[in-house]
This record gives C-alpha cells, structure tokens and sequence, in this order.
C-alpha cells in the first residue's frame, strides 16, 4: 500500500479480507490509517484491471483491453525491435526501489542493459551519498535506536506524519520516557507540536544551522574526543573549516538566536553519546542539501553516538547472525559492463553506480549523448508524480519508442504510457525473500491473502511471462512462487514453512552490536575510518566542505514552494483511495499570515499558485506558524487522470509547478533541489462576489 | 439502569492525529464513504513557551448512563446492553434517524449502504469474544486503550 511496507497479518473469510493488522511480533497489531485502507484499495474499480495498450496518442486515454498473452507480446515484440537496432542498451528500467528491486534489477541485466534505476534522485539520494562520503555505509547503513536515545534532533523530517508504524512507537516511547525532541523546520508539523524545541529557520538555512551548531559543539568542546581520534580522520580540517560558522553568525543567517543555539549545544554535551541527529530520508531539497547531509552525519559522529544503545546502530546482515544469506536474482545474471547512459559511474565518479540518478536518464533521451534510449519500463515508480516539471519529461520521453508501466494504480506515468501490465495490490501477491537488515536482521516475504480481484498479476509472474517469452529462462526458469522461495532459501538452511510461525523469519533474538572498541574495519571508506574529509572525494578534485551560500530571497509576491506530506496518504498513489480520499480529498496552500494580509488573503479564500505557464487554485491556509518566505503544500495532488474520479483534477501539484526544475541538481549529492521554486500567489478571482438563486 | 462497563481512554499525549482509529473502524464494520463513527481532531495551533501547539482529541459514542437516543427510537432498534454498550439492532432500525436528534452529539449516523442508523457499539462482537475494540487494537501509536470501569474497592473481572 505504502512504501514503508509495515509488516501486516491479514485475516481473510471465503476471499475477503475482513482484518488487517499490524504484525503482532513487530507491530503489536499498531497500523496507520494507509495500512487499514489496503481493504479499499483492493475493492476499488477505478485501477487497472486488465493489460491495457495504448490506441490513440500517448495521454489521450484511448486504450485497448487486452490478454495478458497479448500484452507481453506486445512488449516483448517491442523490446526485441529496439534492441536489434539500437542495441539492449537502449532500455531503461526503473522501479521504485525497496527490498524486491533485485528482481527487476536482474531482468535488466538479463536483457543485457546496465541502465537500472530508481526514485531516489527526487529522494534520498544526498543523504545516501554523504553517508557514504562519511562512513563508506549508505542511507541505509545504520539502524537508529530512537527508543533509547536521550535526544532525538530532527531537520525537515516530519517523522509522526511521514510515518512509519515501528519508528512513530519509537519516537512515542522515547518521549514517555522523558526523551528530548528537538525540531527544525520552514513551518510547524504534527512533529513539531510534540517538541521541546521548535526551531522555525528560514528555508534553506538548514546547512547554515548544522554549521553553526558544529561550531559550537567543538567551541565548548561537546564531543566524544576519544571516538572521534581513534576513528576518524580529517578532524583538524573541519576544525578549521567551521571556525568562521559561529551560531553568532548561523543565528543571523537563519533567525534563531544565538544563544539559543548555544544552550542547546550546553543540552545536548550533558546528554550524549545517546543523542541522534536523524538522517532524514528526503533530502532532495536545496543546492547544498548534500553538505547539510554531511553536516548531520558529521555531528552524530562528533556525539560518538555509533554502535551503542540509543544511538545509531550499524545494520547488521545475515553473516552477522552465522546465516548464508538468502540468493539474489542478480547472482543469475552477469551485470552488462557497457557504460551507464545516466553517466553514473564513469562521467560522475562521486555517485554510486548501483541505481545511478534516474533524472539523467531523460538528458541521454533528449541528446542521445552518450547514446540513445528507446525504452522505459517503470515498476512502481511514477516518474511524472515524484519528478519535477511533468511537461518537460514528456519532451524526452518522446524520443522513446516504448514505454511500460507495472503498476497497481493509475499513476500519472501510466496514463502516458504505451502499456499498462496491471500488478495485483499487496494482498493479491506474493513476493519473493528478502532480508531486512538493521540491529536484528530478519527474512520476510509477502504471501497472497486473496486472490485478484482483477485479471492482474504478481510482479515475479510478469518478469516470470516477459523472461519466457524473451527467451531469458536462464535467468528465471521459476514458474511458481514455491520455487523461487525454496531457491533462495537454501543456502539459508531454513523452509519457507518456517515464516509460517510470525510472518517473518528472525535471525537473532537480542539486537547484535560490535564491540565499540573493536570497530576497525567497519567503515568501508578508502581509510577505513569515519571520513570527515572524504578521500573519495578529494581525490575527484570535489571538496569535503563547501563554503556557505545564502540562499536567494524570493522576489516579492512570489514565495518559496516546500511540500511534505500528510499521515493519511503516502505521496501521489493514495490520493484516489475511497477511504483515504474521504479523510483527505484535497490539499491546500499554506501561507504565513502577514503575507497573506499583504495579498489581502483570508483563511479558506481561493488563491492562484502560478510558475511560469501552470497555475493552481486551491484553498488558502493562513498561518503564523510558517516561515513568511514559504509555501507549503502536501505533495501528490492535483492528479489530472480521468479515470480516477475522486482526485481527477482535484487540488495542487507541486512537480507541475517546479518547471525547469529537472536537471535541477546538486552538483555533488545528485539529489535533486526541489524546494528552489518560487511561485507566485494572488487571491484568486475566482473567490465568488455574490450569489445569485432564481 | 445498566451502567457503562467499558469506556475509550485516550491518551493525547501519545496521539499523533493520524486518523488511522477512523479508518480501522470504518473497515471493521464495513461502513461506505459517508459515517465516520470515531474522531479525531485538534484546536488551531497555539504558542506554548513559544512552541506553537496542540493537543489531539478523540470522540465516539459516550454510551451514555441514560442515553436519550435510546428512549427516542420509536422501534426499539436503539438499545442498551447490560454491560452498558448502546448499539443499533438493525433488524429493528428503519433509519428514521430520531437518535441522532436526541443525542446532544448528534453521535448515530445514516449508513447509505445500508439505509440504516449505526453508531459506536465498542465493537460489541469483539469485545464478546474477548478481543479490544478495531479503533484500540490497531491505533498506530497505541494511544487508545480499552478501559473496565468497576465501583471503588470492586476488584477486577
């Protein structure tokens, strides 16, 4: 349903699902609204119910209802053209990333094109390679014990709204317990209500705050000394290159006071090791997001809060519990040494090659530099909703002869698409195994509550289909979902009976840590050690601190556009759910109140959000809790597919407002800079003046 | 008078207003899109030692000692349990809807599905089987719980 995938135990009577819960070891039965909703989204008409391929121009809606026979002939007819001519190279597959992208991974590879990809330059990508600039570990590298930590510091991330159920229970105990929360954000969240401090910065000053705060910290000497000489390196250069930083001047730059910095600093020197600066997920927001990504690594390691209790936690893998872990997809399949067409890996030596940046993709479409891509297959992944500047991508995407969506709802890259192969929701399908890796590693699958309502199908069943008919059965030979278990869980030593018991399989029952004196060789940077200067990077001519740059100031009249989300959908594909869209049915514009007084906007008024040739109106939500520079909007609305009646045209999209935002990137983070739109706001003429009834 | 046994404690201060208490119940009873049987909602923002804040509030049926909905229904379909859950039995109901002008909260709602009135009844047919209401056994945060009244010095069960 969502993408945090909150392990759920479902109880099902003659084909309907009549319970969905949490699972009762993990979760104790706790589900979030999204979660409950799965009912509705199983029931729903409006997603695709059968293949469907595309009879009038690409968007104008006119589709053909076909077999499955004959929509994988279709692709794979379509395919074998394209790779004949210009070469397998030529075909880019994205998915939305997560624990089941080896499958489809392998199924590039097995075509023989390197170019798979992922979301995550729209996502987490700056905060995935400063963790690897820092740690040599990536995004995913640490497990965070919130629940035991005596300070949890957030930046941007709306952690009680954005939700996952595990971490929200953590966050709850952790202020139970008399916890500490500190909250830094361009507006005030459901997060920020439950704060101890509330730090309203002005947009795009979050790096001039870690700078600030690093400069304090090492001023009054509120680090871990003997952590920070035995493993890392580059301490005397980030001494030097914070001196200038003083909260004096970061409270200038971001509207907190100084001496509020500086007592927080005096809080948190009594309260560390167990204080964590959470990472954040997205982070895909300014030119300098990759800096403050580092800027955050940076001040964990200076709390020396790594490997212990309420600290951050290196994930742990199956190895670590004495267990073969279970076989990949990928081990089939060799991984085509031809060069990436997004230039990952060989053009961009800083970004890690394994998903490369998605955005890029679109420039080789456009220029055919270094060479050309004639198709694009995207499994849950909605470009055209979590991408900026939808217009501007259908302009590359033009140059594609094919494009393929696999998805269970009707994303808006759906919709433009040339086929549709429809994939049964959650409870329909199974999945194959994957490992959760973290403090303690577990096996876990999905396996099929009901049957399809609809004539879909299972994501290993379509790759199962599309290999077959491709010819790639040496890459998957599986036919039913018994057998792809069973052959990833045999080096393991365990059955897929055994998930029987929990739902998941748990490879250790205490959480593993690693001596805290015996962490060499933990670290997989080029020196093994915490990197606050990156050897990597260095030795690519990119500096390991960048100086500061103030952020522009919006022209007056126009306001910075920043987007979050909400508890009750989960970014553009919940939006049309009957029960979700009941709870929240459209969005709206948030604007700080002075602001609005000026525009002479009132709570509830109409007001026009206009870029350069897109406008929105949408409901105003006047406030003084956002800083006067925003405007802030949920993100995934304002959909504009006609087939979903309930959010047809309803609300605003942020990403069809960010025009020229695509190639929009931080240079060295490869996160895209999604907050760098200024939009212009009016009260909208369409405010109705009077009524008139016969 | 059947005093209430049971009542819905909410703990606002582990509450994070994600609406998934709404939800769960509306997926338990099968409702359509129209009642919502359990709320959730917040005053507007206010400063607190300049921490802009609020609290979540969580409202269903009080089941109430002497509830008025009860003594409205001109067809007895409104009903008090010994244990004090008042529901509909909508074998009876013929969706006149006069509960929901008796009750001061204006709690019973119209089911279109059904053409019936239906309200909170603590998941009754859980509760019978030893089970918590949809709303607490699945609240994300585990800010809602099921609470047994009992008169002073009574001890438990």
């Amino acid at each position: 349903m969502c993408t945090v995938r909150c392990p759920i135990r479902v109880e099902v009577e003659d084909n309907e699902v009549k319970w969905i819960e949490g699972n009762p070891y993990l979760l104790g039965g706790s589900l979030c609204a999204r979660g409950g909703a799965g009912v509705a989204l199983l029931n729903d008409c409006e997603r695709p119910q059968t293949p469907m391929i595309r009879s009038g121009p690409r968007g104008s809606g006119k589709w053909e209802q076909v077999s499955w026979e004959k929509a994988i002939q279709y692709v794979a007819e379509k395919l074998e053209k394209i790779i004949a001519r210009y070469g397998a190279r030529s075909v880019v597959v994205s998915t939305r990333g997560g624990p089941w992208q080896d499958l489809f991974k392998a199924f590039t590879f097995a075509l023989g094109s390197p170019n798979y990809t992922n979301h995550d330059s729209a996502c987490g990508r700056n905060v995935h390679h400063a963790s690897l600039s820092v740690y040599g570990l990536g995004r995913k590298g640490f497990d965070l014990d919130i629940r035991n930590t005596e300070h949890l510091v957030l930046f941007g991330r709306n952690i009680l709204s954005s939700l996952g159920v595990a971490e929200v229970n953590q966050v709850m105990d952790m202020l139970d317990r008399g916890g500490r929360l500190t909250y830094v954000d361009v507006r005030q969240t459901l997060t920020g209500i439950k704060a101890h401090r509330f730090w309203l910065v002005r947009p795009g000053t979050d790096y001039a705050l870690l700078l600030g705060i690093i400069n304090e910290v090492l001023r009054q000497g509120a680090y871990d000394k003997e952590f920070v000489d035995r493993y890392t390196e580059g301490f005397e250069e980030l001494a030097a290159f914070v001196e200038p930083y003083t909260a004096e001047w970061a409270a200038r730059e971001c509207g907190i006071r100084a001496g509020e910095i500086k007592k927080f600093v005096e809080e948190i020197a009594t309260q560390r090791p167990r204080v964590i600066f959470h990472r954040g997920w997205m982070l895909a927001r300014y030119r300098d997001s990759f800096y403050a990504s580092r800027a955050i690594h940076i001040l964990n390691v200076l709390m020396g809060n790594i490997e212990i209790p309420g600290g951050q936690i290196i994930a742990k893998g199956a190895a670590d519990c004495g267990v073969q872990p279970p076989r990949s997809f990928t081990s089939r399949v060799k991984k085509p040494e031809e060069k990436r067409a997004d230039g990952v890996g060989w053009k961009y030596r800083h970004f890690d090659p394994g998903v490369g940046l998605f955005h890029l993709f679109y420039e080789a479409m456009l220029t055919e530099d270094p060479y050309p891509i004639k198709a694009l297959i995207c499994y849950r992944h909605d470009p055209l909703t979590c991408f900026p500047d939808p217009e501007a991508q259908k302009e590359a995407l033009e140059r594609c002869e094919l494009l393929v969506a696999i998805d269970t709802h009707y994303s808006e890259f759906a919709w433009w698409s040339d086929v549709i192969l429809p994939e049964s929701t959650y409870l329909e399908r199974e999945t194959p195994v994957a490992l959760k890796r973290g403090a303690k590693p577990y096996l876990f699958l999905r396996q099929r509550a009901v049957e399809p309502r609809f004539n879909t199908r299972a994501n290993w069943e379509i790759v199962s289909m599309l290999a077959e008919r491709l010819g790639l059965t040496d890459f998957f030979p599986f036919r039913r979902i018994e057998e792809i278990w069973e052959w990833q869980l045999e080096p393991t030593g365990y059955r897929p009976e055994d998930f029987q018991e929990k739902g998941f399989i748990p490879l250790t029952d205490h959480p593993i840590l690693y001596p805290r004196d015996q962490l060499e060789g933990k670290f997989k940077t080029p020196s093994g050690k915490i990197e606050f200067v990156s050897r990597k990077l260095e030795s690519l001519d990119i500096p390991s601190f960048k100086a500061y740059q103030s952020p522009a100031r919006p022209p007056k009249g126009r306001y910075r556009l920043v987007f979050g989300r909400a508890p009750v959908h989960t970014h553009g594909h919940t939006i049309n759910n009957p029960l979700l869209n009941e709870l929240m049915p459209e969005n709206t514009l948030w604007i700080n109140q002075r602001e609005a007084q000026k525009l002479g906007i009132e709570e509830g008024d109409l007001v026009d959000v206009i870029a350069e040739t897109v406008k929105f109106t949408v409901k105003a939500h006047v406030t003084e809790f956002i800083h006067p520079e925003a405007v802030y909007t949920v993100h995934g609305f304002g959909r504009e597919v006609p087939y979903q009646s309930r959010s047809y045209k309803v609300g605003l999209s942020d990403q069809k407002l960010m025009e020229g935002l695509l190639q929009h990137m931080d240079p060295v983070g490869g996160g895209l800079c999604l907050c760098e739109k200024f939009v212009t706001i009016r009260r909208s003429p369409q405010n109705p003046k009077r009524r008139v009834e016969l | 008078m059947n005093l209430r046994r049971y009542t819905l404690y909410h703990n606002a201060k582990r509450c994070i207003g994600c609406h998934a208490c709404e939800i769960h119940c509306k997926v338990n009873k099968s409702l359509p899109v129209g009642p919502i049987l359990c709320e959730i909602s917040c005053q507007p923002l206010k400063r607190v030692k300049n921490i802009p804040k609020t609290e979540f509030l969580f409202r269903s049926c009080y089941h109430c000692d002497d509830p008025l909905c009860v003594a409205a229904c001109p067809t007895g379909a409104m009903k008090k349990r010994e244990d004090g859950i008042v529901f509909v039995d909508e074998t009876r109901c013929v969706g006149c809807m006069l509960c929901a002008g008796a009750c001061p909260w204006h709690i019973p709602q119209y089911n279109p599905a059904t053409g019936k009135a239906i309200k909170c009844d603590l998941c009754k047919d859980r509760i019978d089987r030893g089970l918590k209401p949809a709303c607490v056994s699945k609240c994300t945060t585990k800010a809602l719980e099921l609470v047994e009244l009992r008169p002073w010095g009574e001890p438990p069960g």
